[in-house]
């Protein structure tokens, strides 16, 4: 099989192809049972978070470690002498790939990945997330997590729960999954935190069904993924967010219907919109999902930097 | 009796930028950055026209546009016409065609995008919506924006 990734700057997921996600997380899947761990053997990877990230840094460095691969960077550019001389992002990042053989980078700036991946010499760039736009690792280890629990990824029904306006994994997720066939999605939010119009009209154009919904005992039934994400105070008033809120926490009663084969997804981190009994119950998937992310890394970080892979 | 009488100055060589929709020329001007250069430029505003009513015309003596500059054009000016003239003479008339993509002269929208800093040229593309009208999308921020909102 040729590794079309090799080299190759993983920036959004809307770049890769789906036979380029099938690679992946075909190769996250061998990584979770035959680990590897001397395949980034003599490899230096930087992994520079320009604002604090503890989940996705820790997870990257994890798989780092992993793969026998060494890892330099900062993980928080508050502290960087860089930011502090006013040092331009390009600047910064065409002099750390004339070190490292690839560089994970977060920031808050929407673009600042692709920005980046212009100016790093060809040395590979890895999003881990840039503002409010994209996090494609995130993207991958949500589409291995379902694969592995569903095994498949079409003729799925999703449900996507809490702010689907600013949360860029459920966009994500979704641009993903409509490159598979009979995909069908339910959107449950407050008014004021729907679904962009660009997702609801890219699911237009390539004729995949979506529908909004109030609740969730709506759907419980018929669905397969539950994704849930919080609800951001600071995002309504306070008067919309009691409501919001009541409305869209998971409890185990709203979960007396649900599918035997439903699982329940979140990025993390969770604040009150899943009750923690219902972390006991078979459908909680989210803290496998997270350990996911690990694998998911290991198989972009080894597809990106080893050519003969397979 | 037809009265044959130039609204702006003929210019022996370069080019005219012709049928710009009126209140469009001044904004073309600071666009492409035309104010910029050592060049005569020669602008009429409000002239008047059969096609449009009402239009702008730019002629810039000793310059020939690309035709990347040219095909830019059409993103505020889709009816302009480039004429190049040398000895007084048209020696070519161009029709800009819209481009795929949209380099440099706008400005992203969206405040938290990267191309507000580091000094970084804005790109964007046109995106094709079901009802037929254009988006436009920052290949940066990759939000998407309605062509009036990028245009202002």
């Amino acid at each position: 099989m040729r590794n079309s990734l090799y080299k190759k700057s993983i920036i959004s997921i809307n770049d890769l192809r789906r036979d380029e996600l099938e690679l992946v997380l075909k190769k996250s899947a061998i990584l979770k049972k035959e680990p590897a761990p001397n395949l980034l053997k003599n490899k230096i990877i930087a992994s520079c978070f320009f604002e604090a990230s503890t989940r996705t840094r820790l997870s990257f460095e994890t798989a780092i470690c992993r793969l026998g691969a060494s890892t330099i960077g900062f993980s928080d550019g508050n502290n960087i002498s860089l930011g502090k001389k006013g040092e331009s992002l390009a600047d910064t990042i065409s002099v750390i790939s004339s070190y490292v053989d690839a560089i994970i980078i977060r920031h808050p700036q929407e673009g600042s990945a692709r920005l980046a991946a212009e100016f790093s010499n060809n040395i590979p760039i890895f999003n881990a997330g840039d503002g409010s736009n994209q996090h494609p690792t995130q993207t991958l280890l949500d589409l291995f997590t379902i694969k592995e629990t569903q095994y498949r990824l079409d003729d799925l029904n999703i449900a996507m729960v809490g702010d689907l306006k600013y949360g860029r994994t459920v966009h994500s997720l979704t641009q993903a999954l409509a490159k598979y066939n009979k995909n069908k999605f339910f959107f449950i939010s407050p008014d004021a935190l729907t679904m962009p119009n660009y997702i609801n009209d890219m699911l237009l154009e390539k004729e995949i069904a979506w529908t909004r919904c109030q609740n969730i005992e709506e759907v419980i039934s018929e669905i397969d993924i539950l994704y849930m994400t919080r609800v951001q105070k600071e995002r309504l008033e306070s008067t919309e967010y009691a409501n919001a809120k009541s409305k869209f926490i998971l409890n185990t009663k709203i979960l007396q219907n649900a599918r035997s084969n439903l699982k329940i997804l979140h990025p993390l981190p969770r604040v009150d919109e899943i009750n923690y009994d219902v972390d006991y119950t078979p459908y909680a998937w989210y803290f496998k999902q997270a350990a996911n992310g690990v694998y998911a890394r290991q198989a972009i970080l080894s597809l990106v930097l080893i050519e003969n892979h397979f | 009796m037809q009265i044959n009488k130039l609204q702006v100055e003929a210019i022996k060589c370069g080019s005219v930028i012709d049928h710009i929709p009126s209140q469009i020329g001044f904004k073309l001007l600071s666009l492409f950055r035309f104010t910029e250069t050592e060049k005569r430029i020669t602008i009429g505003l409000n002239l008047p026209s059969q096609k449009l009513g009402k239009k702008d015309i730019i002629k810039i003596e000793n310059t020939f546009l690309s035709e990347d500059q040219i095909n830019q054009l059409a993103i505020y000016s889709p009816c302009a016409t480039v004429n190049y003239i040398d000895q007084y003479n048209l020696v070519g008339k161009i029709f800009p065609k819209l481009p795929k993509t949209i380099d440099r002269i706008l400005i992203c929208p969206n405040s938290n995008c990267i191309t507000h800093d580091n000094f970084i040229n804005s790109s964007f593309i046109f995106v094709k919506k079901l009802d037929k009208n254009m988006n436009l999308k920052c290949q940066y921020c990759e939000k998407e924006f309605s062509k009036n909102i990028v245009l202002l």
